[in-house]
């Protein structure tokens, strides 16, 4: 899905992709898309339970292959 | 003070950091938690490569922690400063290469940083410390040594053992109430249990050993390997993920080779064929192998004998096997080496 911003963690294993998620989503403002990357298939668990934590919403996850994406909306 | 005492709490994701947390947040007040991020924590990481642990349970422990708890979690990256703990521990290792007193002074060091900084307002810092837990980090004479050494002083509390230990400012000030704080010592983990139960807490983390991998023997000795053959105490955030994946195999002091186990591990070592010389076999079903080091052409023979013992073609007269060093491919045909000939001291 078309998202505004991206980021790459391929290669990085948790909780590396959801920290760098962590840092970039700081920078953001409330209501702007990210799409997340990586091919550590504990992303699909780590960064929709960092959104519940920080209420951020997903907006999809998916995986093609053996990589694994996760789209979420920046929260208030 | 009249707003909201508020406290930081270091969450490892085991069950002494949650209840720890919880009685605190019990008590009134406001708690955040933080984790820390070394490099060598024991999360999903080898879980999420090896195809035979993908259904084990892939959560961050954490991050499972904080969502019990409802409370926000600061995840933070300190895989370069915490070089210097592990590589230059003032207070020595423990029983492996776990520098655990000092890589506990310096996680309640950096939780100071959060309390000092004005945008948090913190007060205080909590930990999951109990008394005797631990042989060489959790003993009566070095929670004054973490507390001091630290710079928290007595904005450190313990709530599982705090009734052992000297009054702090939270309890001084009336943040908390020590009655209601907790007196377990040693390695019987039964009283936690009971009070997870009491909480309701269960699918809990309950790592053994320790929360990271510097506690494992074998990794250890590969840390220790990699050590040695560098000739200096350093590393790299690759270097210490390398050392969780893969057979790794130093047939010469110069030279060490890491094998894939299986699919998962050929895909990750994928991502690391531009910075290694890279071999698999083609003739055959095989490993993807990367070779640490500067091989002459007989070291790349052997390492293709070693990466085709490994391989289908292990009974085979002949396989070939794919050389890709400094971007430039080519094929060696060799026999693979036989069982008896891959010494055991080879095996790190
Ligand atoms: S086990 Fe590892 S993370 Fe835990 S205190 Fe020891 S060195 Fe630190």
């Amino acid at each position: 899905m078309e998202t505004q911003h991206s980021l790459d963690t391929r290669n990085l294993l948790c909780p590396l992709p959801v920290i760098r998620t962590q840092n970039l989503v700081k920078t953001l403002n409330p209501g702007e898309t990210v799409e997340v990357v990586g091919t550590d298939p504990g992303i699909m668990n780590d960064i929709p339970a960092w959104c519940r934590i920080n209420g951020h919403e997903v907006l999809e996850s998916t995986t093609i292959e053996n990589e694994y994406f996760v789209c979420l909306k920046v929260g208030d | 003070m009249n707003k909201t005492p508020k406290a930081i709490a270091l969450i490892s994701g085991g069950l002494d950091s949650l209840l720890a947390a919880k009685i605190i947040q019990e008590q009134g007040v406001t708690v955040e938690g933080i984790n820390f991020f070394t490099g060598f924590c024991v999360e999903g990481h080898t879980h999420a490569i090896r195809k035979k642990d993908q259904n084990k349970s892939k959560r961050n422990n954490a991050l499972w922690v904080a969502e019990q708890l409802n409370i926000p979690l600061h995840l933070v990256d300190i895989i370069e400063e915490y070089k210097d703990i592990v590589i230059n521990p003032k207070h020595g290792y423990g029983a492996n290469l776990n520098p655990c007193l000092d890589c506990k002074i310096f996680m309640v060091s950096k939780a100071l940083e959060w309390i000092e900084c004005s945008d948090y307002e913190f007060d205080f810092i909590v930990t999951g410390e109990v008394i005797g837990q631990r042989p060489m980090s959790q003993r009566k004479e070095t929670m004054p040594v973490i507390a001091e050494q630290s710079g928290a002083n007595d904005r450190l509390l313990r709530p599982l053992c705090a009734k052992n230990l000297p009054e702090t400012l939270p309890e001084r000030m009336g943040w908390v109430d020590r009655d209601q704080l907790f007196d377990f010592s040693g390695r019987n983990r039964k009283p936690q249990m009971a009070l997870a139960r009491q909480f309701g807490f269960d699918d809990y983390a309950q790592p053994a050993g320790g929360c990271c991998f510097l506690t494992d023997q074998n990794y250890a000795t590969k840390l220790a390997d990699l050590w040695q053959a560098r000739g200096e105490k350093t590393y790299e955030l690759d270097d210490i993920m390398l050392l969780k994946v893969g057979r790794h195999i130093r047939p010469k002091p110069h030279f060490k080779l890491i094998v894939a186990r299986e699919e998962g591990e050929n895909r990750f070592l994928q991502g690391y064929k531009k910075q290694f010389t890279s071999m698999q076999p083609v003739s055959h079903g095989g490993p993807l192998t990367l070779l640490d080091g500067v091989p002459t052409d007989d070291d790349l023979k052997l390492a293709a004998q070693i990466t085709a013992r490994y391989s289908q073609g292990r009974d085979a007269d002949s396989v070939t096997v794919e050389v890709i060093m400094n971007g430039q491919s080519s094929e060696l045909h060799v026999s693979p080496l036989p069982a008896q000939d891959v010494m055991s001291e080879w095996m790190i």
